[in-house]
């Protein structure tokens, strides 16, 4: 209804017609329009009610500057519906009134409320009295802020963001004329280049005031140099060197040798009653209106301060009145109708456009650490943007749309003692809303600066900060990465009912719906274990041997080929950080497992020492590459037997050998280590033949009732024996001393192995604590965490597993207690949770302590 | 705090990419006194200042490679393999 005839490099394309909703109605825009142009264009006046006073707002900048057309799309709150592109379909939403946008009631906080709700009102109005704020507490917090989250499903609300990493020579920031024009030439030079820049398309001001040509011609240019051009994608900030710059689902972060900051000027509104009338407009705002959009946007015009756009605005058939005086109102109800100079004429019309001069957008410039100081076209332009029309002032006269702070309130602020621009930002709010401080800093700091009687420079500016650009908080999150790792056999498990559960960023098998029954399987008959979580590391070198001696308090260099040792590592503290099998492939080279949370850890702590000593090692990390399963039980043997290619007889495979061969036709290395305390073989083979090889033993021990079993059976398997698990049992202070493992510790070692100094002062001194074994003789299962007490009841240790073992048929578990307390048969007294339990101290594994099992 | 740190083996990459091995100390030869062990274990400089320090590429080649780097401006002076570090 609005439209004028084509304008020339007009952005839309009036051939598609895209239909969408606002409020519940239907409107037709076309494709390029944004959301503002085509509401505008449809008649729709008012965008969004403020917030404070909730009075009408309507489209003042056009160019996503100001906070006044804040809707809400498809849910989505805080978008800026002059900038935002039309989608068919899309479903677009007031924000901040309720019922509806034409009639809300919160606005009668404008009419009768603003004397209660003076700047830092919250502290003044609703403290008295103070039995009540708790009432005022709900009804503010219910009043405050912009818009709502939509509450959604999950995988609705789910959005995925992406960051991206950009290191270049230049980045120039703002695609107008000079943007451009720079990017060219340091493109030119041989330099890599980006631009970025928040419209929809390169060109900034030259797209508006008929140099659409010359803006394509430029991008063209850039383009052909190797400019990479990011269109609608704002920069949000500087931090040391790093500009985030976000674009749609992107967030790119960009670091740069060199910054170009073309970010241009904005221009300012000026101040006087009812400056916030729905039809009060920005000459930019209305030109931006006319030339991208074709729409008309008022039929009658005020023009305040010309800059030229008084020759367009009648171009475009609008009828013109150039106010000869300060404009000191707007005159309406719902739109402007007139405006009132400061001569006593009044004139009426249905559009004021206002120019309060332009101010630099130097907010990053001045991010980076620079002073900003405007120079040339735009400090002439500088018109002081608070004529003294203000005083006179009846009703409001806005400085800070964002945040509804008017003249009046910084007259207050100053009275109150926060004169300076930091303390009145502080108090007033003004700078922290949506815009930034885009359309009130200088208005704020010149109103500071008038009612002080001090110098611009003396009142100062706000500190710039980012975001410089409002930016969803999802896009800064990024991608929600929480890697799951899974096992070779991990889709067969789950088939055979196991309950999968996190261990680190591990899936493993908890158990498969009956952990007793599974424990006691592995006890009778034989059981099968996933245990490819496992860290596995090949340390490979002719000082492989020296290089692990170095690491372990044990020794590894005398290790025969073909054999298997325990270790546990120690920090030059000498506390215990991991444990593991090492097996020796051959003369240089060693296979160590890690436990499955310090995988990642073990291999940084190799890498760093052998950095550090420069010697003639390799590292390999296969824990993924390989896949481990655990066949253990009385008949692992004889199951052993039927798939492996080698001879894996008591004599010819004995305990604690590591030996290859094939598994089910797949070439393996068979540890024979008992973690789980019965007969049993590690096999680690590559991961590809995971699923298979798994299947071809439970088939093979079909006939033994051979069951798959999870983590929670093998913990009370390796509790019956004692096994510690490194993390539960011990924590960061625990030595292998405590842990009552001094048979581990070769202090006649050559080398200084890691820990060994802190060691040999550990085994001279009384430990306070041990660790041992405990039995319970009634059924009680004490929380792991559980307070062990001293004799004189004071808390002196924990418990750190427990378990109910139906092949023991009582309750297990390990403690550290009183070093006095740790020998058999010695009663400690366990504290937890509000019992008191006895229980006896066992210092031997409850089951097979000489470890006959393990070695059969 | 974001800064750039040149991996030896890789190039320039993002500081998130790495793990900070804190900064480099001299571990004793041997037979250290209590005093000297315990500096050792629980003591840094922790210098306001250019200090030397380890750094590991995690996300990347998992070296481990010597920094020089000013703690108050994150300049990073120098990456280098131990065996070639100035």
């Amino acid at each position: 209804m609005s439209r004028l005839d084509p304008q020339p490099g007009e952005r839309v394309d009036r051939a598609r017609v895209i239909s969408f909703e606002f409020d519940g109605k239907p409107v037709e825009g076309f494709e390029g329009d944004t959301i503002g142009s085509a509401l505008y264009a449809s008649g729709q006046r008012t965008f969004s009610r403020s917030f404070k006073y909730h009075r009408r707002r309507g489209l003042l900048c056009c160019a996503g500057q100001c906070p006044n057309c804040l809707v809400a799309v498809d849910g989505a709150p805080g978008v800026r519906a002059c900038t935002e592109p039309v989608r068919e379909g899309m479903r677009v939403e007031h924000m901040n009134a309720s019922p509806s946008l034409d009639f809300d009631l919160m606005a009668v906080t404008d009419r009768v409320g603003s004397r209660f709700t003076p700047p830092g009102f919250y502290y003044k109005t609703f403290i008295r009295p103070r039995r009540l704020w708790p009432l005022y507490e709900k009804v503010l917090r219910n009043a405050a802020g912009l818009g709502r989250l939509a509450r959604a499903a999950r995988e609705e609300r789910e959005w995925r963001t992406e960051y991206r990493r950009r290191h270049c020579d230049v980045l120039v920031v703002g695609g107008g004329e000079a943007g451009l024009t720079a990017a060219i030439e340091a493109a030119e030079s041989g330099a890599d280049v980006v631009l970025v820049d928040e419209g929809l398309e390169p060109g900034g001001w030259l797209l508006v005031d008929g140099s659409v040509e010359r803006a394509r011609e430029l991008a063209e240019r850039a383009r052909a140099a190797g400019v990479e051009i990011l269109s609608n994608a704002p920069a949000l900030g500087y931090f040391d060197g790093l500009v985030p710059v976000w674009q749609g689902s992107t967030l790119h972060q960009i670091r740069a040798r060199r910054h170009i900051f073309a970010t241009g000027s904005l221009e300012q509104p000026l101040v006087f009653e009812n400056n916030d009338l729905p039809g009060v407009m920005l000459s930019t705002g209305a030109r931006r209106l006319i030339a991208l959009y074709g729409v008309k946007p008022g039929r009658k015009a005020v023009v305040a301060n010309d800059n030229g756009v008084a020759d367009v605005l009648r171009a475009a058939g609008v009828d013109v009145h150039v106010a000869e005086a300060d404009v000191v109102k707007a005159k309406g109800r719902r739109t402007v109708t007139a405006a009132v100079l400061s001569n006593g004429e009044t004139i009426d019309c249905d559009l004021l456009v206002v120019s309060g001069g332009f101010e630099p957008a130097n907010s990053l410039v001045r991010q980076a650490g620079a002073n900003a100081e405007a120079v040339g076209e735009v400090a002439a332009s500088a018109q002081c943007p608070v004529p003294s029309a203000h005083r006179e002032a009846r009703g409001k006269a806005f400085v800070c749309y964002c945040e509804d702070v008017t003249a009046k309130d910084f007259k207050l602020s100053v009275a109150e003692g926060y004169d300076s621009a930091e303390l009145s930002k502080r108090y007033t709010t003004t700078t922290m809303g949506p815009c930034q401080g885009r359309m009130c800093g200088a208005a704020a700091s010149r109103l500071i600066a008038e009612e002080t009687g001090q110098s611009l420079e003396g009142v100062g500016t706000t500190t710039a900060r980012p975001p410089w650009s409002t930016v969803p908080l999802g896009a800064l999150a990024g991608r929600p990465f929480e890697p799951a790792k899974r096992t070779p056999v991990h889709g067969r498990q789950r088939e055979q009912g196991a309950n999968m559960l996190w261990a680190g960023d591990w899936r493993r098998a908890y158990d498969y719906g009956d952990p007793q029954g599974e424990a006691l399987s592995v006890h009778e008959s034989a059981g099968l274990i996933d245990v490819s979580t496992l860290g596995k590391l090949i340390v490979r070198g002719p000082d492989a041997g020296e290089f692990l001696d170095r690491l372990y308090p044990n020794r590894f260099s005398n290790l025969g080929p073909g054999r298997v040792r325990y270790g546990v590592l120690t920090s030059d503290a000498g506390r215990i950080t991991d444990d593991g099998t090492v097996c020796r492939l051959d003369d240089d080279t060693f296979y160590v497992t890690t436990t499955s949370s310090g995988a990642g850890a073990v291999e940084q702590w190799f890498a760093w020492w052998l950095a550090d000593w420069r010697m003639d090692v390799t590292l390999t990390d296969v824990t993924q590459g390989l896949a481990a399963i655990n066949l253990a039980g009385p008949r692992a043997r004889e199951i052993m037997s039927r798939v492996c290619d080698i001879d894996v007889s008591a004599s010819a495979f004995p305990y604690l050998d590591g030996q290859r061969g094939r598994v089910a036709g797949v070439p393996s290395l068979i540890l024979r280590i008992g973690f789980v305390g019965e007969l049993g073989y590690e096999i680690h083979f590559p991961s590809a033949y995971g699923e298979d090889v798994w299947n071809r033993i439970l088939e093979a021990g079909a006939d033994h009732a051979i069951r798959p079993f999870g983590l929670e059976p093998q913990r009370i398997l390796r509790l019956q024996k004692m096994h510690i698990l490194v993390g539960q049992d011990t924590d960061s202070e625990s030595n292998p001393y405590g842990a009552a493992m001094p048979w581990i510790v070769k202090l006649d070692k050559e080398e200084d192995f890691i820990g060994k100094w802190a060691l040999e002062r550990a085994v001279q001194q009384p430990q306070e604590t041990a660790l041992v074994g405990f039995t319970l003789p009634n059924g009680d299962v004490p929380t792991e965490g559980a307070v062990v007490l001293n004799p004189d009841g004071g808390p002196m240790g924990q418990v750190t597993s427990a378990r109910h073992s139906r092949q023991l048929g009582r309750t297990i578990g390990m403690a550290w207690v009183p070093a006095a307390l740790a020998e058999d048969g010695a009663g400690i007294v366990i504290s937890d949770e509000g019992r008191t339990l006895d229980a006896e101290v066992v210092t031997r594994p409850f089951f097979d302590p000489d470890g006959e099992v393990l070695r059969s | 705090m974001s800064f750039v740190l040149t991996c030896p083996n890789c190039g320039v990459r993002e500081v998130t990419d790495f793990a900070f091995g804190g900064e480099v100390t001299e571990r004793p030869k041997s037979r250290p006194s209590t005093r000297e062990l315990n500096t050792y274990n629980y003591f840094r400089r922790n210098v306001a200042g250019v200090q030397r320090e380890w750094w590991y590429h995690r996300s990347g080649c998992r070296a481990w490679f010597l920094a020089e780097r000013d703690t108050r401006t994150n300049d990073v002076h120098w990456t280098a393999m131990p065996e070639a570090a100035p």
